[in-house]
């Protein structure tokens, strides 16, 4: 163990926040006095560094409430996003969505709200999150661009997918025990008028503090468990990048299907307008053959705007949860090149200097909150996937089901007989 | 003297049976038009298939080498298989040039029938997957199975189940060739064929007749529209199921890097797997409801053929009509001394002089020879054409029949065909879907 790397925090368990230590303070370094020696970093008369840093606090709190499965006793914050609503100005046309909160919070001034809020808006929300936040992993947004003449922006469809996402995203803030608590999301939930100038004032402690952590520092080794979350999103990314073209692929080659379908429909019915005893069963296959048709676009339809979409929002996400891992290296590199620089000091004996303890601060900090964070994006990404799979067969069973029902209602016309067909003799 | 059993249907190639539907329908007798049949079907005394297909190299007209197909022609008497002996077929090899002969042999001696058609001889409407090649295996299956409709449908057909050339075909395997040449089809068929190329014009069309033709012109349309149509959608929905294989491998390669998701990524996978498989087997069937639409559209030339010879038929009787008119008006002038049309001879014969007396006694006693050939010829032209038509109409109106029970047939299993196809697809999302929620 080279001596410029962090302990492990001790595991939170099951106690409660008041009876877990800061990795810092003088009960910790008493429970575990060797290592204490190795990081030569407690103070020699034995007091305890200051813990009240927020961005402590809250990282003990964000170890602790790893289960989403939160009971509806413990939740104190319920946000939706819904009624979807097209405004059209002589400048632009843009949708607008209701979020509606209602909590027990004492951060919020009233127990309930309902603003309107545009997608600008939630990324406004976003950036500043990722900004104030920069330990943690902000949850995804829906894409912000979508390709005008193969989208259409405001269709039903569309708007909806779009409802969910932003729904999907502000609940994942919310349950979230360190970002729920982001001044610039209490300010997103209540202000009549989102001002988005303001944001500056409103970074944290933590987020100061990283934010100017300089590069430039260079990594001596980093922990196995992170080096693991950086391989294993490069391959996640290169399979949802695998399965995007599979899927792009199928659309592609179910709407030349799709076409080729929709030239046979008119040719059963000009066939049926020179036949007699065969008119009826041969308008009847046009008609089924028209159905499949239908069905088989509202397949294709439904996979490029509900499917694609979500991928792509996990290939995007994956960018930003690369750019926390970086971050983290850095601030560990930082630490450690200090800390290494203070080591090899001709006289051991002096206080540390606080710089090194606030780095190794930083380091523990933004450890615990990316750990809990990555278990609670696994559990996110589970149901995600869980979800989205699920849609797709559900979105092909459907398909499967309307054909048949077109069939199945088919071969009785088929096969029935008219009575008159005696006469033309 | 209604037959109360009307000949049997022969499907293409042994179908399930759907219901009982068909068989009241031919037990009601609604049609005042009986199918008499004119001797009995060949197919009630004896069983004819088509059984295998080898392939053959030799030397060929030009002494050069060559491969070619035959096929394994089997009959067996009917009552062989009842008595419960079962004894070994009869069987002699054929290969596709010779059906083609037994086929222009048939037209040419019946050319008033809808004489049932050969498969195609080249693939045609092909999609990707099919080859093009006579020489394919699958190319070759689905010919033997189209030859041996083929026999099936003339041994039930009423007329021409009883022609000898056709019998001799499925028992004589040395000698039937000089057989049929010994008929002297050829030179009729030459003649025929020269008349049919030729474009005349007919002065009263039958109607209905003009009516079949035009018939026969859009079916043989339609249908050539929508096998291309299928052509293209089969390449098409290839590539929909098998692309969804690659669903099965990045599954796979993708549960390797996950914890709890592994598992039910990897079983989804596989369903993903036996989902694009699924494609060969339907659109093997699909290429079965293309080869029946295909006999049809052969069907239609058949139809149209006949209609074309009618046209023959009644075109030659009004060219021996026209000729007796002209002859007629002649001796008229002849013996007048009028005349009324226009002829070289007549002008000549103004600016030369007038004939003798003889010369015009010989000339009218010609004419009177021709006139009463004329009119033989006529009367004989005349029966010639009733006959074909009411023998024509005939086998039309069987052959409508025909058409309407096996294209109803042939939808009614496309379309059990595609239930099968969407129930499956359901079962395979229905198994992934179960694996996804176990994710």
């Amino acid at each position: 163990m080279s001596a410029g790397a962090p302990r492990s925090l001790a595991s939170s368990g099951q106690k409660s926040i008041q009876d877990i230590c800061h990795p810092l303070s003088a009960e910790e370094s008493a429970l575990n006095p060797g290592s204490a020696a190795d990081t030569g970093l407690i103070l020699p008369n034995g007091t305890p560094v200051d813990t009240s840093s927020l961005a402590s606090s809250s990282s003990l709190l964000n170890r602790l409430q790893l289960d989403d499965d939160l009971d509806g006793e413990t939740r104190d914050l319920f946000v939706t996003v819904e009624d979807p609503k097209k405004h059209v100005s002589t400048m632009e046309t843009y949708i607008t969505y209701r979020v509606c909160t209602k909590t027990t919070r004492t951060e919020f001034d009233l127990p309930e709200y309902s603003v309107r809020r545009r997608y600008q808006d939630f990324d406004w929300l976003r950036n500043k999150l990722e900004e104030s936040q920069p330990t943690h992993l902000i949850p995804p947004l829906p894409e912000k661009f979508v390709m005008k003449g193969v989208v259409d922006r405001f269709s039903e469809e569309f708007v909806e997918t779009r409802r969910k996402a932003l729904d999907k995203f502000l609940k994942r803030v919310a349950d979230h025990p360190v970002l729920s608590f982001n001044e610039h999301f209490n300010a997103f939930l209540s202000a009549k008028d989102l001002n988005k100038r303001q944001g500056l004032a409103l970074l944290t402690k933590m987020g100061e503090s990283v934010k100017y952590v300089t590069g430039g520092y260079k990594l001596r080794a980093r922990p196995a468990e992170f080096a693991a979350m950086g391989d294993y999103l490069d391959l996640f990314t290169q399979k949802m990048g695998t399965i995007d073209r599979i899927a792009q692929r199928i659309i592609k080659e179910q709407s030349e299907f799709l076409m080729e379908l929709r030239e046979y429909g008119p040719v059963y019915s000009s066939w049926s307008s020179f036949e007699e005893d065969l008119h009826d069963p041969l308008e009847g296959v046009s008609g089924c053959m028209s159905n499949c048709s239908s069905a088989l676009e509202e397949l294709t339809e439904d996979m490029s705007e509900d499917f694609l979409p979500v991928l792509r929002e996990y290939v995007l996400y994956i960018e930003s949860m690369k750019n926390v891992l970086k971050k983290r290296d850095q601030v560990q590199a930082e630490y450690e090149t200090k800390l290494e620089a203070v080591v090899f000091r001709e006289d051991k004996k002096p206080p540390v200097p606080s710089d090194v303890e606030k780095c190794q601060d930083r380091v523990e900090c933004f450890n615990a909150d990316l750990k809990a964070d990555w278990d609670r994006w696994e559990n996110n990404k589970r149901q995600d996937f869980r979800q989205l799979l699920t849609g797709m067969a559900d979105k092909n069973i459907q398909h499967y089901e309307k054909c048949l029902a077109a069939w199945e209602s088919l071969v009785p016309l088929l096969q029935d007989k008219q009575e008159a067909e005696g006469e033309t003799s | 003297k209604q037959d109360a059993s009307p000949p049997p249907r022969v499907p293409c190639k042994p179908m399930p049976t759907k219901n009982n539907l068909l068989d009241s329908r031919q037990t009601k007798e609604k049609r005042s038009f009986c199918m008499v049949e004119k001797g009995t079907s060949l197919l009630k005394k004896m069983e004819i298939s088509v059984a295998e297909a080898e392939k053959r190299t030799g030397k060929n007209a030009v002494n050069m080498q060559e491969t070619y197909t035959v096929y394994l022609i089997e009959t067996r008497p009917v009552d062989a298989a009842s008595e419960g002996t079962n004894p070994v077929p009869d069987s002699l090899w054929r290969r596709y040039s010779e059906f083609e002969l037994l086929r222009n042999y048939l037209l040419v001696t019946y050319p008033f029938l809808v004489v049932p058609p050969l498969p195609e001889k080249r693939a045609e409407f092909v999609w990707h997957k099919l080859s093009a090649d006579n020489m394919d295996p699958d190319f070759v299956e689905r010919r033997r199975v189209g030859l041996e409709n083929f026999l099936l449908r003339v041994a039930s057909h009423p007329d021409l189940s009883s022609d000898k050339i056709f019998y001799s075909f499925l028992t004589e395997e040395n000698g039937w060739k000089e057989t049929v040449f010994e008929t002297g089809f050829q030179a009729k068929a030459d003649s025929r064929l020269k008349a049919l190329n030729a474009t005349f014009r007919v002065k009263n069309p039958d109607k209905r007749f003009a009516e079949m033709k035009h018939y026969g012109d859009e079916l043989q349309s339609v249908i050539s529209q929508l096998l291309r149509v299928r052509a293209r959608a089969a390449d098409r929905l290839y590539g929909v199921y098998k692309v969804h294989g690659n669903y099965g491998r990045v599954f796979s390669e993708w549960s390797a890097i996950e914890k709890e998701m592994g598992d039910g990524l990897q079983s989804a996978g596989h369903h993903m797997d036996a989902y694009a498989a699924s494609v060969d087997d339907i659109l093997e069937e699909e290429e079965h409801y293309a080869d029946q639409l295909k006999e049809y559209l052969f069907y239609a030339d058949a139809l149209r053929a006949v209609c074309r010879k009618h046209e023959l038929t009644q075109y030659e009787l009004e060219m021996a009509a026209q000729d007796l008119t002209s002859k007629k008006q002649q001796r008229e002038e002849l013996a007048t001394g009028t005349i009324r049309t226009f002829s070289l001879k007549g002008v000549t014969s103004k600016l030369f002089g007038q004939e003798t007396p003889e010369q015009r006694e010989a000339k009218l006693k010609m004419l009177e020879t021709q006139i009463e050939e004329g009119e033989e010829l006529v009367k004989e032209r005349n029966a010639e054409c009733e006959e074909f038509v009411k023998s024509a109409w005939v086998d039309i109106e069987r052959f409508k029949e025909q058409k309407d029970h096996d294209l109803r047939e042939a939808l009614i299993s496309y379309a059990i065909m595609q239930i099968s196809m969407c129930k499956k697809g359901i079962q395979v999302w229905n198994n992934a879907k179960e694996c996804f929620s176990k994710m």
